[in-house]
């Protein structure tokens, strides 16, 4: 079984480029060179210095000592909430604004959910002087306050989108629309890792970095490169891309997907898109996605802002249906446990969206001697208005 | 013969129309496409609503959002149409996001559309490459008409391969814009127009996007064969309602 993507743009029977023919010419560009430039070697190494000297990569693999007691087996975190901006999004916002320089873009947009890739977007957008414009949908604007105010200081344009039902899934369709009404001088920097291939597969190779350096750092740790299971978050899947893309040919590595139930998968309110979705088209790839029986697209729900994505990035609804990934659902409840234990028992407060796959436990037993990696996604500063309302701190 | 390939025959330049399915009132279907008939239109096209129309404009968007909230399906719109064509001769068109269509079952949809006296489609997000590849012996089989879309960054090379797959017409975006975004055309689109008029194609070109009153259909229809007029129609609708189609038709032409 093949789990990479295929000369066509598939992954299995996922993925693919569904535009209109008014998006032809970028995305055939994109297709045509983003696997050259960033094989090239003054690329590799403009990327690989800035994700050292101004990222701050590697990120350490920490070995959660107190939390492996708990739960009985050797849990390592992947500590992508050390990077600058406060999460894996940066990797791929890095690799895009070099590549865009390369092919002589001089505007840069962006969609967001909860504001974690606009950030990251804003932020490469003034390291390199470039114009930037992050969609962002009405509502989100309102819940992400502090996030709109840091894209506003590092220069980007905040453009609510007040279409549909005003978040992730519309501000997307807003940038779609600016990339159509801009086609030439404009790059469309993708948040996930979805849209219409090369993107997904970009996105994955930029966040590939997280399981490359897992496998040397546990190496030196463990003595071996392979853990028995990787684990992580899925919204559209780019941090669990990242963390799964050097295991992915070896089953000897088990892959463990934690998607966001919401109140329940049978509550209404979920975004648990592998159990809830059907096969469909989403913002340019055929994937499994949240829809009515009349093919709208329906709108998700999580309490996280960075999960509530109605699809799913075509790779991950590949493992899904393969068999190679075992997808798991998580509420609200468990994942804010679950992130209250991290921060009482490792001293570290991990974003929502990371902290739906510390809450596995509930729903897998390990044995003492599993090698586990959790990657650790983002931080928790911009969910503790979130935390404070649950827990009444 | 396709009813499409009869009309584009006409000696005349054509004038098509499209409104969203279900909108303004959810039963608006048959009537509006009966009087844009009577109205002398030439062509129709039906939209049948989506919940995240990326090529859109507001125009456009905000009727497809309002259609659904009407409670339109496409189970709906064929029972809409059920009867069409004891009444109306012209050429209907659905024009659809593929995700709707892939969940009907592509197979079902092309049936329903064959039985009701659909002559066309227009997916905008249905590449030529895929359709080709995966669809078009479902469409031949029920001698459906799949028109593509060209645009100003259209290459010549792509151009050629469009027509080649053609039957039809080519849909011509007339700017690089969501539809309803520009109001007059400029020097920049009479070149693109006179490009492709150059090219000597095999399918006749209906310009789109962009048109909205007498002037911009004569300066769209120079060299094309015809144009589609949407949002301006759609934004005509919501101010004065089905009964008056004709009034908008007349400013036209």
């Amino acid at each position: 079984m093949n789990y990479h993507v295929d000369d066509k743009g598939y992954y299995g029977d996922f993925g693919g480029a569904y535009i209109p023919e008014m998006l032809y010419p970028n995305v055939a560009e994109l297709k045509e060179r983003y696997l050259e430039i960033m094989n090239d070697t003054e690329f590799k190494k403009e990327f690989d210095q800035l994700l050292r000297d101004y990222v701050g990569r590697p990120s350490p693999l920490y070995l959660a000592r107190r939390l492996s007691e708990k739960h009985g087996c050797r849990i390592y975190l992947k500590r992508e909430d050390l990077n600058h901006t406060g999460a894996h999004k940066v990797n791929n916002t890095i690799g895009q604004i070099l590549l865009a320089k390369r092919l002589g873009k001089k505007r840069i947009i962006a969609e967001t959910g909860a504001g974690q890739h606009g950030v990251a977007t804003a932020t490469v957008c003034a390291l390199m002087g470039i114009e930037c414009v992050v969609y962002m949908g009405e509502i989100d604007i309102k819940r992400q306050a502090p996030n709109v105010a840091r894209m506003k200081m590092l220069g980007a344009r905040v453009v609510p989108a007040t279409s549909g039902s005003k978040t992730l899934k519309d501000a997307t369709n807003e940038a779609i629309r600016d990339w159509i009404n801009n086609p030439v001088d404009t790059h469309y920097i993708i948040g996930s890792a979805i849209g219409p291939h090369p993107y997904p597969d970009m996105v994955t190779r930029f966040q590939s970095i997280i399981s490359e350096e897992i496998k040397w750092q546990l190496k030196e740790q463990e003595g071996r490169e392979n853990p028995d299971y990787v684990a992580a978050c899925i919204g559209g899947g780019s941090n669990a891309a990242g963390t799964y893309y050097h295991y992915l040919d070896n089953p000897d590595v088990g892959i463990i997907a934690v998607e966001a139930a919401g109140k329940g998968i049978d509550s209404g309110e979920s975004a648990a898109t592998s159990i809830l979705g059907k096969e469909g088209i989403i913002h340019g790839c055929k994937t499994l996605l949240m829809q009515t029986d009349d093919g709208q697209i329906t709108e998700p729900y999580s309490i996280s802002a960075g999960l509530d994505y109605p699809g799913v990035g075509p790779m991950h609804a590949h493992l899904y249906r393969s068999g190679r990934g075992t997808f798991v659902s998580v509420t609200d409840d468990e994942a804010m446990q679950a992130g209250l234990e991290l921060a009482k028992t490792e001293g570290i407060i991990p974003a929502i969206e990371t902290s739906h796959a510390l809450a596995i436990f509930n729903h897998m037993k390990f044995k003492p001697d599993d090698v586990l990696v959790i990657n650790l996604s983002g931080r928790g500063d911009k969910d503790l208005n979130t935390y404070i309302d649950y827990f009444n701190l | 013969m396709n009813r499409i390939s009869a009309t584009l025959q006409k000696d005349k330049k054509l004038l098509s129309i499209y409104f969203t399915a279900g909108y303004p009132e959810l039963h608006d279907t048959g009537t509006i496409i009966e009087k844009l008939q009577e109205s002398g239109v030439d062509m129709i096209e039906i939209g049948l609503p989506f919940s995240d129309p990326l090529a859109d404009g507001p125009t456009i968007q905000e009727s497809s959002t309002r259609a659904l909230k009407n409670g339109m399906t496409t189970k709906i719109l064929f029972e809409q149409l059920r009867d069409i064509r004891k009444r109306v001769d012209i050429p209907l068109i659905i024009m659809g996001y593929f995700n709707p269509i892939l969940q009907y079952g592509i197979e079902e949809f092309c049936s329903k559309c064959a039985e009701t006296g659909i002559d066309g489609l227009i997916i905008p997000d249905l590449p030529v490459d895929v359709y080709r590849e995966n669809y078009q012996p479902v469409f031949k089989k029920y001698g459906l008409f799949n028109m593509f879309l060209i645009t100003p960054q259209t290459s010549e090379e792509r151009i050629r391969f469009i027509d080649q797959e053609s039957e039809g017409f080519i849909y011509m975006v007339s700017s690089a814009s969501v539809t309803g975004a520009k109001s007059s055309f400029g020097e920049e689109q009479q070149k693109y127009f006179k490009r492709i008029a150059d090219m000597n194609l095999n399918s006749p070109q209906i310009v789109g996007f962009g048109i909205s009153n007498a002037e911009t259909f004569k300066a769209a229809t120079g060299t094309a064969k015809g144009a589609i007029i949407g949002s301006a129609f759609i934004k005509y609708l919501s101010e004065n309602g089905a009964e008056k189609t004709a009034d908008f038709i007349k400013q036209i032409r």
